[in-house]
């Protein structure tokens, strides 16, 4: 208890500061950076609450696949170095408003435990594992599950058709 | 699961699977001989034709509910099909000509048709939501086909980004109705309502967000102000396709969801739909008068079809009325893709090369110079206003009784009224091509007067004896399923 505590404590501390550390960094390439490293600690968080599979998605999906995408954009557009000019003037106003409401709404549906307790009562320790939500997605999610690998494979093919065409033109 | 349920998707199957192995085979296929490719997509979606046939009048749920057969579904299948094959058709020579022929065009068709059938037959909002997607990014991709060209792109990107705006209204109107009935299954939705176990003022604001989702891809007002622009730039093979496939596909979902699985929460959506009919026919038809580019005069002629086609929907909320409302529907819809289908083709065949010719003016003299193309394209206007002897006389006459039978006397009125002002806009093409003198420069494709001699065809034949088509939708029945 006391390991799981220290534990969870350490990795969320390293969460907090990796979360704080990107939005105060100036190069846009770091901020990235942090995310990666902000998305990775909260992976391990999941990985202490027994949800292994949630984990390996956070890593493959958010730190993988949508994060080098990120760091392939700000290269590409080289806007590495801030270069807006001035902030915006009321952002800072408004985003104190808006994460002052969320942390209040948080903090109301955490403190009013009898929501969270109903159905945690009921899970499985099979709930959540990789095997069982394999045979959720075989079995009863067949159809939607194979219908998204056609819609991928869709986009892919958009996406090449789009932009094949202009590399043409470019010759 | 068993092999009855692939059976069940056979037709998905048959269309999607076709599309990924023609991906490959055209690799093999010559640049200049894409019309190869055309032709292979055709016979994949003529087998379809044939999966769907053979299960006709079958009605049974495959995959624990996830897919529905029956009547409905097979008939939406058969129609979108049949616009599928006109389609291809269509777009051979066009593409020719406008120098963009490449064999992803057909293939991306495919693609989209794929997700419309799947639209058919969904029987839960996840696979609406997945169809709604497969139907709608390989239209987007269409769209921009004609890439470099500005107009091409502007479409493809006002398209893209207010469907991707649409899409989220939708899944967030799914997330809302699952959170309040505690499945996203259809049947489950109608049992859950039933027994009051739901909470009203969620399944309210989903029901109304999965309305505007949805209504964004039937171009209903308010939310149409995407298709005057898109139909303008996006390739007029693909408009033709947009124009009618997409918009059944939408009508097949809302009809769907609504009058099969929400049938309990009438209340809600009725008053909804009912304005919603009664503002797109009105700003429909009324928009479309100052019109002076055809294309655009057949966009807003589109909503305008789109507003008749939702008066099904408050129709239905009457339980009496409802099995007559959704025939009274997907009549219309038949109705609306023949005629339309054949006045894209009168468009297509008088666009010139550089994208010109798309004036309603540059139509002056059309009479005299090719009577049989003049006459077809008289009778689709005609069609359209709802004249007889033509099929869209039958698809209104039908669908205003239905909406009277419903005691929505106001909203036959509406209908009514704004046919009338419709006729202006819709005659004066008429008037343009027999009146005015001119040279207009007309193509004389075979494949391309074929798809108007067979759309001018049905459009007269099923004018004068509706008899076989309305036969086939009174074997339609939407309800049975989940009573």
């Amino acid at each position: 208890m006391t390991i799981d505590l220290v534990l969870f404590f350490g990795l969320a501390l390293i969460a907090v500061v990796a979360a704080i550390a990107m939005i105060a960094s100036r190069n846009a390439v770091y901020s990235a950076l942090f995310l990666v490293f902000n998305f990775l600690t909260v992976a391990t968080l999941y990985l202490l609450l027994n949800a292994a599979f949630i984990a390996v998605v956070q890593v493959t999906v958010y730190a993988g696949a949508i994060m080098v995408l990120f760091l392939f954009v700000i290269m590409l557009l080289g806007t590495e170095r801030e270069s807006i000019g001035g902030r915006i003037r009321w952002q800072m106003p408004l985003s104190i408003v808006l994460g002052l409401a969320l942390a209040g709404e948080l903090a109301y549906v955490l403190l009013r435990n009898d929501i969270v307790q109903g159905p945690l009562a009921d899970l499985t320790v099979e709930f959540g594992s990789p095997a069982s939500i394999g045979r959720v997605l075989f079995n009863e999610y067949l159809v939607p599950f194979e219908v998204t690998s056609i819609l991928l494979l869709v986009a892919m093919i958009g996406a090449i058709v789009i932009t094949r065409k202009q590399r043409e033109e470019g010759k | 699961m068993d092999w009855q349920d692939f059976l069940s998707v056979l037709p998905f199957i048959i269309v999607a699977g076709w599309a990924t192995i023609l991906l490959l085979v055209d690799l093999w296929i010559p640049a200049n001989r894409k019309g190869i490719t055309a032709g292979l997509a055709v016979l994949g979606l003529i087998a379809a034709i044939a999966a769907v046939i053979s299960r006709f009048g079958i009605e049974r749920e495959a995959f624990d509910g996830m897919i529905i057969v029956d009547g409905f579904s097979s008939f939406l299948q058969l129609l979108f099909l049949g616009v599928g094959v006109i389609a291809i058709a269509q777009a051979y020579d066009y593409l020719r000509r406008r120098d963009i022929e490449r064999g992803e065009y057909y293939i991306l068709l495919l693609y989209s048709l794929s997700g419309m059938l799947l639209m058919a037959s969904a029987g839960d909002l996840i696979v609406v939501f997945l169809a709604v997607e497969l139907l709608s990014i390989p239209l987007y991709v269409l769209a921009a086909f004609a890439i470099p060209k500005a107009d091409s792109e502007e479409s493809a990107l006002k398209y893209f980004l207010l469907g991707a705006f649409a899409s989220g209204f939708l899944v967030y109107g799914i997330a809302l109705v699952f959170g309040s009935t505690g499945t996203t299954a259809l049947s489950g939705m109608v049992a859950a309502i039933e027994s009051a176990e739901t909470t009203p003022i969620l399944l309210l604001v989903g029901s109304g967000m999965i309305l505007v989702g949805l209504g964004f891809k039937v171009a209903a007002v308010p939310f149409h102000m995407w298709t005057p622009d898109v139909y303008q730039g996006a390739p007029t093979s693909v408009t033709s396709f947009m124009a009618v496939g997409a918009k059944a596909g939408g009508f097949a979902a809302l009809l769907r969801i609504f009058i099969s699985a929400l049938p309990g929460a009438a209340v809600m959506w009725m008053p909804l739909t009912m304005w919603i009919a009664a503002l797109t026919m009105a700003w429909g038809n009324i928009a479309a008068i100052s019109q002076t580019n055809i294309k655009r005069m057949l966009a807003y002629s589109s909503i305008a079809h789109a507003g008749y086609i939702f008066m099904a929907l408050p129709a239905a909320a009457t339980p009496e009325v409802a099995p007559e409302a959704v025939r009274a529907a997907l009549f219309y819809l038949v109705t609306y893709a023949i005629t339309n289908l054949g006045a894209w083709g009168v468009v297509l065949a008088m666009e010139k090369a550089e994208g010109s010719g798309l004036e309603i003016e540059d139509y002056s003299g059309l009479g005299k110079k090719r009577p049989a193309l003049a006459l077809a394209m008289a009778l689709f206007m005609l069609s359209l206003t709802g004249i007889p002897p033509t099929v869209g006389f039958m698809g209104k006459f039908y669908l205003f009784q239905v909406v009277i039978d419903a005691n929505l006397i106001w909203l036959a009125l509406v209908g009514v009224v704004t046919s009338l002002i419709s006729a202006y806009y819709y005659l004066r093409v008429i008037v343009v091509m027999y009146m005015r003198d001119g040279e207009p420069e007309v193509r004389s494709e075979a494949l391309l007067n074929s798809t108007i001699f067979i759309t001018a065809f049905g459009t007269f034949f099923f004018g004068i004896l509706p008899g076989f088509l309305l036969k086939m939708i009174n074997q339609v029945s939407l309800l049975d399923l989940f009573r």
